[in-house]
């Protein structure tokens, strides 16, 4: 009888704990807010207070709430942002595709992979490629109601090129510049020491920012985008409202929170935001959420537009070593990318919808995607043993798989990677790790020795994914030194026949794969989950996040 | 008048039965529980797999077993680590009493003011995650309470009668609180292990659920649930399974703690 009741009072307890560890994952209402996110929430006063505590998540109205106008939306992102200083060299994808929203070039990347004049209104290029002349547009307003002028584009354009910072060159793409010049209040000028067919991309890098105001970006970040920041709360929140005076077609929601959610089993904290009203958008959920999230929502579906991989650091034992001339380091990782089951991975962690890329390119980059290279390293134990014996490996070793916790289907690769190197003796752990940990030591500083995640491009250019394995380039966190590659991509970068460039970036992919630098997977699969009164959401073929373009249904 | 005490008897089968399965666990599995297989990819619960398979086709029935045992061990050896700690300090304290006693003891409240898990969970941040870890730190956090039930225990015992007589018969004072008092403390310090017991299972499930606990090389019943979680819907005989181990293990135990209880209460 006691212990009955006692069961009981436990079971009460245990389901009153889990309610409540369920509302601190979802986090959403935070005492510095005082815009009530959802519609839902004008209704809580007449309920009793009690139960609305008790269960948020028991009665999900069932009839569509025709509620007086909300024109606000919550939208639900797995990582922090890292700066909202819009030149931040090491601002990752996650942070740009949400600062895009606030920040406008001369051009902006549409959603075709090109750029689409924004603060300037035309532009050209001279013959020799070198001088990009830009006729800024009229009435462009920063959104603390100043006028953009000439002066701060100048401004923004050498801040990119390194006026500040000791001289840190903060655009990469703008390290050939040798010049910016305004000869008249209408006409931006930029000169380059040496020509570059896809510069004119990274030019929507370079947002324009008011003049001087390079040191407050971090805090009260003022832009030109069709939103402007409200406030932010790290590792919590982001909220931006419409800007009234926006040059193009103004934004159709008054606001947009972009609400953070950190940490291991953070998918299944924001599908259960999703189905209680506290999000009204997710972005990049991976698609086996699918079943989870149910029928009520619109559901769209898409690749990432970036490539995961087993990333390799090329420096640390025993992928570096070179014994009597023997590339032993090569030939591991050429024996792990023969272990591994590529398709094994994609049907495990994306229900069989990635796309194989088998180098550090992406298909929705189609003039230099090349589908053939993921085919070269086909499952294959016997090679891989046989590699794994010649190395003088044919024990296997022991090494460890960095993954950032932030990020389920990258630890669901790790864990399948790690039980399918198994066959040929490597002992492979996973360590999953704080996406800030993450950032610093493996991104940053290099320390580590394999790891699962993703790179994706901010632009259509071959930049990101391709140069920056170049021997001396700052983001080449895999430390890939290949005296051939360097020579390709330095040439694809400087001629001005597109056909050439296209072939010799093909080339230094076909080196990326030949040498397997990393163990190139796949691009995920992904599902941006909307409340089903919501529309307009817009793909891009680059990691870019459009809010402007998404309004309720009228 | 003897009265069958059935939450000793039905305490004690359950935990039998639990621990068979989890030690069984640890040495033989019908599947391998980390072997995956893209055909069995949220396999519904059936002959060949008894409780289905999870989103990498592993067989959940295996994992289960893997898992409880790796729950278990940790659980025994933070009671080994916090019982044995916390005896050794609670007799100690209780028997020698003094200004030595009253420090130790404001000490054990100190840490018992805070809750254990949030505790364990800054220790963890710090320490990083890891089997030996979570038992470090969940140990150490079980000795206050320990050491408060003996030192009760101790406390009230030092004044009974065949305490004086052994300290008059010149028995040494380490004797007397080892071997004359210590069996006497034992019900109280076994119903003291059960509800241990108990608190070791949830706290590490806990903390392994918020994925500070175990790492995934050796999952735990809490690592697997959270896991379980992100297929609730897909595969709900992963959560089912595992939340079902996680209370019969508790029950059991709870059960044998009642049943001590009863039995102490008939005694006297």
């Amino acid at each position: 009888m006691n212990t009955l009741r006692r069961a009981l009072l436990l079971l009460a307890a245990a389901a009153l704990v889990l309610t409540s560890l369920c509302a601190c994952g979802a986090g959403g209402t935070e005492p510095t807010s005082t815009v009530p996110a959802t519609a839902q929430s004008g209704e809580l006063p007449t309920e009793d207070p009690v139960e609305a505590t008790a269960e948020p998540t028991a009665e999900p109205t069932p009839e569509p709430t025709p509620e007086p106008k909300r024109n606000s939306v919550t939208v639900g992102i797995a990582q922090d942002l890292d700066s909202l200083d819009p030149h931040n060299p090491g601002s990752n994808a996650g942070t740009s595709e949400v600062l895009f929203n606030l920040f406008e070039g001369l051009v902006k990347a549409s959603p075709d992979g090109g750029v689409v004049p924004a603060v300037a209104s035309d532009y050209t290029v001279s013959e020799d490629g070198l001088t990009y002349t830009f006729t800024l547009r009229e009435g462009v307003k920063f959104h603390n109601g100043a006028a953009v002028t000439a002066e701060d584009v100048l401004y923004s354009l050498n801040r990119c090129a390194g006026s500040e910072n000791e001289g840190t060159v903060l655009v990469p793409a703008f390290s050939i510049v040798s010049a910016v010049a305004a000869p008249d209040e209408k006409t931006v000028t930029i000169t380059l020491t040496e020509p570059n067919l896809e510069f004119i991309l990274s030019v929507a890098e370079a947002s324009i920012i008011p003049k001087d105001s390079g040191s407050q970006m971090a805090t009260d970040p003022v832009g030109t985008g069709p939103f402007q920041f409200v406030s932010y709360t790290p590792q919590e929140s982001l909220v931006v409202k419409r800007f009234e005076d926006y040059w193009g077609t103004p934004a159709k929601l008054d606001e947009v929170t972009f609400q953070v959610y950190l940490g291991s089993s953070n998918t299944s904290a924001m599908v259960m935001a999703l189905q209680s009203g506290t999000l009204d958008m997710v972005i990049h959920m991976p698609n086996t959420m699918a079943p989870e999230i149910g029928t009520d929502f619109t559901v769209l579906q898409d690749t990432m537009k970036l490539v995961q991989a087993l990333y390799i650091n090329n420096a640390v034992e025993p992928f570096n070593i070179e014994k009597d001339g023997v590339k032993v380091g090569e030939l591991i990782r050429k024996a792990m990318y023969y272990a591994i089951d590529v398709p094994a991975i994609i049907d495990f962690v994306c229900d069989g919808a990635g796309v194989a890329t088998g180098t550090s390119m992406y298909p929705a980059q189609q003039r230099y995607f090349m589908p053939e290279l993921a085919e070269n390293y086909a499952y294959n134990l016997d090679m891989a043993q046989e590699l794994m014996s010649y190395a003088g490996y044919p024990d296997g070793f022991d090494m460890t798989i960095t993954v950032p916790n932030n990020y389920e289907q990258h630890i669901l690769t790790a864990e399948v990677i790690a039980e399918q190197l198994k066959a040929i003796h490597i002992n492979a752990t996973v360590e999953q790790v704080e996406w800030g940990a993450w950032y610093q030591d493996v991104y940053k500083d290099r320390n580590f020795q394999t790891s699962v995640c993703a790179i994706s491009a901010s632009d259509m250019s071959a930049r990101e994914m391709l140069v920056r394995y170049a021997s001396d380039n700052s983001k080449n966190f895999i430390n890939f030194k290949d005296a051939d590659y360097d020579a390709k991509v330095a040439a694809a970068q400087t001629t001005l026949d597109q056909e050439e460039q296209i072939s010799l970036y093909k080339e230094a992919e076909t080196i990326l794969n030949e040498k397997a630098a990393s163990l190139w997977i796949q691009d995920l699969c992904e599902l941006v989950v909307l409340d089903p009164e919501l529309e307009g959401y817009t793909f891009y073929c680059t990691y870019v996040l459009d809010m402007s373009t998404i309004g309720f249904k009228a | 008048m003897r009265r069958h005490n059935w939450y000793l008897r039905l305490g004690c089968l359950l935990t039998a039965v639990m621990v068979m399965f989890s030690l069984v666990g640890c040495f033989w599995t019908p599947y391998d529980p980390s072997a995956l297989s893209s055909t069995d990819r949220y396999a519904a619960p059936s002959l060949t797999h008894l409780f289905g398979c999870d989103s990498l086709g592993r067989d959940i029935f295996s994992r289960v077993m893997q898992g409880a045992g790796t729950t278990l061990s940790i659980a025994f050896a933070v009671l080994l680590l916090g019982g044995t700690a916390g005896l050794v300090i609670g007799a100690l304290c209780g028997y020698v009493g003094g200004a030595a006693d009253a420090l130790v003891m404001r000490l054990c409240d100190a840490v018992a003011a805070f809750p254990s898990i949030l505790l364990a969970l800054v220790v963890l941040a710090v320490t990083g995650p890891g089997k030996r870890n979570v038992i470090l730190a969940l140990g150490v956090l079980f000795i206050p309470s320990f050491a408060r039930l003996v030192r009760g225990e101790f406390l009230r015992q030092r004044e009974l009668d065949y305490v004086k007589a052994a300290r008059l018969a010149g028995v040494r004072e380490l004797r007397i609180v080892f071997v004359h008092i210590l069996p006497n403390t034992l019900p109280v310090l076994l119903s003291g292990v059960t509800i241990g017991f108990n608190n070791a299972v949830l706290a590490e499930a806990s903390m392994s659920y918020l994925g500070i606990g175990v790492t995934p090389q050796d999952p735990s019943l809490g690592y697997m649930l959270s896991e379980a979680q992100g297929f609730l819907m897909r595969a709900p005989w992963y959560t089912g399974a595992l939340a079902g181990t996680v209370i019969l293990l508790v029950l059991g135990a709870g059960l044998i703690g009642e049943g001590i209880r009863a039995r102490m209460g008939d005694g006297t």
